[in-house]
């Protein structure tokens, strides 16, 4: 009935603006920051290379600030991201140079190895009472050691062909990388927004009790949760690894913060419940470009962390306000 | 001793007017309080009662009118003007810190120094002890933590600082919320005794049969509006009801006297860790199954045990649902099963509160409208929406945020959720807590309607009153254990107090 198509067209706008609409701040704040990168470097900062290269490093970091905003949302968090990636570059490379064995089972098997870290966090956040902060925080220790002992210490080269992966080019344009990135978006994107585990996610991190309540399996969900961060870890760990043309035992050094950088600036909210993929690239495109920018300019290395932690908390500071305006007028 | 009470007002509120952005709060009210008096102030939620407690104690500033201490006209400039002048107020959530002890707790803020200016230890607790004493609660020990302390204790102590800071008129939000029986005779006894020294005491509660008990004077407010001022002695409860509701009221509880259908639910021999031991009880079609206990009985470590959402182990008991044996672990089989809990505390239990109202009512279906990655939208907004109607809530729509939500309306959409389930039995522990009259009311036609469409329904209270009037047949509850069961005629206070303090019925 045309009636009932037109609820249908009118709901999926409401809900396209709604989301565009959340991130208007952000948005503007983004095409602000090129706008003055442009003014300043003579528009050299707009060049196609320059933008493919900043969306090729957004790419590389995305799959852990996504993993980061889900185990934000519900509720936890992960901070051993950076090591698991590490753990994913090294056995990657290491599998290839010095067993010799073919790409896809060394891929599978570095990706696996995080994977199967990210199920022990899961494992010991649903099972036991301890917190996400702590069990990842000890994790990210343990892997980082795994990564050492099996690199002893030093980065191990892999086969130059298996480099070709991360630096090249699909239809001789666009960064492989960024392919991948855009694959675990949609993948992400439809899990969050469309499945019952999605939903599960956010109600949990919402109200654990509520969700507990109205009968959704908290702990196989959860568990889930940091399986899917570990897996995530392990793609960006060997896409590094490809791109670096080695497994690096000190890559990821800081990726979680970075991670969660993006993820707030984005939108998420670090009390669980909150949070969208789409928010958390925008985020990390704020900050990468921000720090492209500076870059750009030549303005000092250690300049930039001062101006990346000011942009940080006044995102924030945007978005607290923006939200207390809104509960204001609907109260 | 004195004459604690004379006729000369020792606080007027006159004329208050107060807006929030644009809206009107308090719109021309009077209030006026004499010594040792305890007057009561209702009204529905939203009726302006905490702004106006609010302003009179300086956390708020009047936007016009005039407030009178002792009959001189005052501009109160803040909290510590106003507790300066003997006015403090006792909030419905508590605002002691556990970890600390009593003494530090009293002393909140106002710790006296040592002539090297170090905190002195002693003086507060040796001041507490006095205190205590002076009111005969010699078993509180000062240097006890706050945490270790009984929900009624701490109210003691809660009460033991507004005292400390000499404080002539105190305002009681909620008083009774989280006490027992026994523990509600007591605060009484203590607020008369606070009476007869001189202090008075502004009384705010949804439970009407209370005010009756220990209040003289009774102020009514109506959407930001003053009522009236009226006697308790000469008020009957439907007129006070009436005042504050704005229209005539039949009567408060429905006329649903129950049928026996088939039987909906059968507990056997049930026993889960220290709070649930023995229980067996069953439910049939048409009946308000009413369950009474002081706190800590046990009912809700029951029903959440059936529910299978207990915190300890289930060690034994065989559920049936309409005659068959059900396997009942985790609340999906529960809800699987036709059966569901809405629990004891709708915000942090039964409400996702940041998310809105279509999200919260159709959580526990998703099934229904979510089928491996794709979202009917549609369904998800019909269901919602049709609950959404027949439970009459009082919002802006489906996508505003159950926190913004009057505590009836929050309730109405913990209900919706559930009913959206399409159970076939309906647990509900304290559908009513700290809910204002009007929507207890709703609530309570609610609960008679779907009991006669043939949901067997299982309800949970601590309210005499409304257990008693709403019930069809009654379980009580004593020390983890069900001590007798009531029918019809049979259920009234007496009986039910009798079973609830230790006798046993035939």
């Amino acid at each position: 009935m045309s009636s009932e198509n037109v609820k249908k067209v009118s709901m999926r706008r409401v809900r396209a603006e709604q989301s565009v609409k959340s991130k208007l701040g952000l948005l503007i704040a983004f095409v602000l920051m090129l706008a003055i990168f442009a003014l300043l470097t003579n528009g050299e900062f707009l060049r196609w290379r320059n933008m493919v290269n900043l969306v090729r490093t957004v790419s590389l970091y995305a799959p852990v600030a996504f993993a980061m905003t889900l185990c934000l949302i519900i509720g936890g968090i992960d901070l051993s991201v950076g090591a698991l990636c590490a753990v994913a570059s090294t056995y990657c490379a290491g599998l290839l140079a010095n067993y010799g064995l073919n790409t896809g089972l060394a891929l599978v098997v570095g990706i696996g190895m995080a994977t199967a870290m990210g199920t022990v966090n899961g494992l010991l956040i649903s099972r036991t009472s301890m917190p996400p902060f702590i069990v990842t925080l000890s994790m990210m220790q343990a892997a980082r050691g795994v990564a050492y002992i099996y690199s002893a210490g030093k980065p191990i080269r892999t086969p130059t062909d298996f480099g070709s992966l991360a630096n090249g080019y699909l239809f001789d344009v666009i960064p492989y990388p960024i392919i991948v990135m855009l694959v675990v978006m949609v993948v992400m994107l439809i899990l969050l927004n469309k499945t019952r585990f999605g939903r599960s996610i956010y109600t949990i991190g919402g109200n654990r009790e509520a969700a507990r309540f109205s009968g959704i399996d908290v702990r196989s969900t959860t568990l889930w949760v940091y399986i899917i961060s570990g897996l995530l870890c392990g793609i960006c760990g060997v896409i590094w690894a490809s791109r670096l043309y080695s497994g690096q035992p000190t890559l990821g050094s800081g990726a979680e913060m970075n991670a969660i950088a993006s993820a707030i600036v984005g939108g998420t909210s670090m009390a669980g419940g909150s949070g969208t993929i789409g928010g958390t690239l925008l985020g990390a495109f704020v900050i990468q470009t921000l720090t492209s920018g500076l870059e750009f300019l030549d303005v000092p290395f250690y300049y930039k962390f001062i101006v990346q932690g000011a942009v940080i908390i006044i995102a924030v500071y945007i978005d607290i306000k923006r939200k207390e305006i809104a509960a204001r007028k609907h109260s | 001793m004195e004459k604690a009470r004379n006729d000369a007002p020792i606080l007027e509120m006159k004329g208050i007017c107060k807006a929030f952005s644009g809206v009107t709060v308090l719109d021309d009210v009077h209030f006026d309080l004499l010594k040792g008096e305890v007057h009561a102030l209702i009204g529905e939620n939203g009726a302006g009662k905490s702004t106006l407690m609010k302003i009179m104690n300086g956390i708020h500033s009047k936007d016009a009118g005039e407030i009178y201490i002792d009959g001189e006209l005052v501009e109160l400039k803040g909290v510590a003007d106003a507790a300066r002048r003997g006015i403090s107020i006792i909030h419905q959530e508590l605002s002691l810190v556990p970890e600390m002890t009593v003494a530090e707790n009293v002393f909140l803020g106002r710790m006296p120094t040592t002539r090297l200016g170090f905190i002195d230890d002693e003086t507060p607790v040796r001041e507490t002890r006095r205190l205590l004493h002076g009111f005969g609660l010699d078993a509180i020990d000062p240097t006890q933590r706050i945490r270790d302390l009984s929900v009624a204790q701490q109210q003691m102590v809660e009460i033991m600082r507004a005292l400390s800071t000499d404080a002539r008129i105190i305002v009681m939000d909620e008083p009774t919320a989280s006490l027992t029986d026994q523990e509600i005779d007591k605060l009484f006894v203590f607020i008369e005794d606070l009476k007869n020294r001189g202090h008075s005491i502004v009384y705010i509660s949804h439970r009407m049969e209370e005010l009756y008990k220990v209040c003289s004077r009774c102020t009514v407010l109506r959407d930001g509006k003053y009522v009236d001022t009226v006697n308790l002695a000469e008020t009957a409860y439907d007129k006070l009801v009436s005042m504050m509701v704005g229209r005539e009221f039949a009567s408060f509880y429905p006329d649903y006297a129950g049928t026996r259908g088939k039987e909906l639910l059968r507990v056997e021999n049930l026993n889960a860790g220290k709070q649930v031991r023995d229980i067996n009880f069953n439910l049939y079609q048409g009946e308000i199954l009413g369950f009474y206990g002081l706190m800590g009985s046990g009912r809700t470590e029951t029903m959440r045990a059936i529910f299978g959402v207990s915190d300890t182990e289930v060690t034994s008991g065989d559920i049936y649902i309409e005659g068959v044996k059900r396997e009942i672990v985790k609340p999906m089989d529960a809800i699987r099963n036709g059966l569901i809990l809405a629990p004891e505390s709708r915000k942090d239990q039964g409400l996702v509160l940041i998310q809105d109202i279509k999200y919260n009512i159709t959580l526990a279906v998703m099934e229904q409208f979510i089928k491996g990655a794709r979202i009917d939208y549609r369904k998800e907004d019909d269901i919602a929406r049709s609950f959404y109607g027949k439970l009459d809530v009082r919002a802006s729509g489906l996508s505003q945020l159950v926190q913004n939500l009057s505590g009836g309306n929050q309730q109405k959409i913990v209900l919706s959720k559930c009913l959206a389930t399409d159970p076939k039995v309906l647990i509900l522990d304290e559908p009513t807590r700290g809910i204002d009259i009007g929507a207890k009311v709703a609530i309570y036609e609610l609960i008679a309607e779907l009991a006669s469409q043939g949901i067997g329904i299982i309800m949970i209270s601590s309210e005499m009153p409304e257990v008693i009037n709403m019930s069809t047949r009654m379980y009580v509850m004593r020390e983890d254990r069900i001590t007798g069961s009531l029918e019809g005629d049979d259920i009234s206070e007496e009986q039910v107090l009798k079973l609830s303090l230790g006798g046993q019925n035939e």
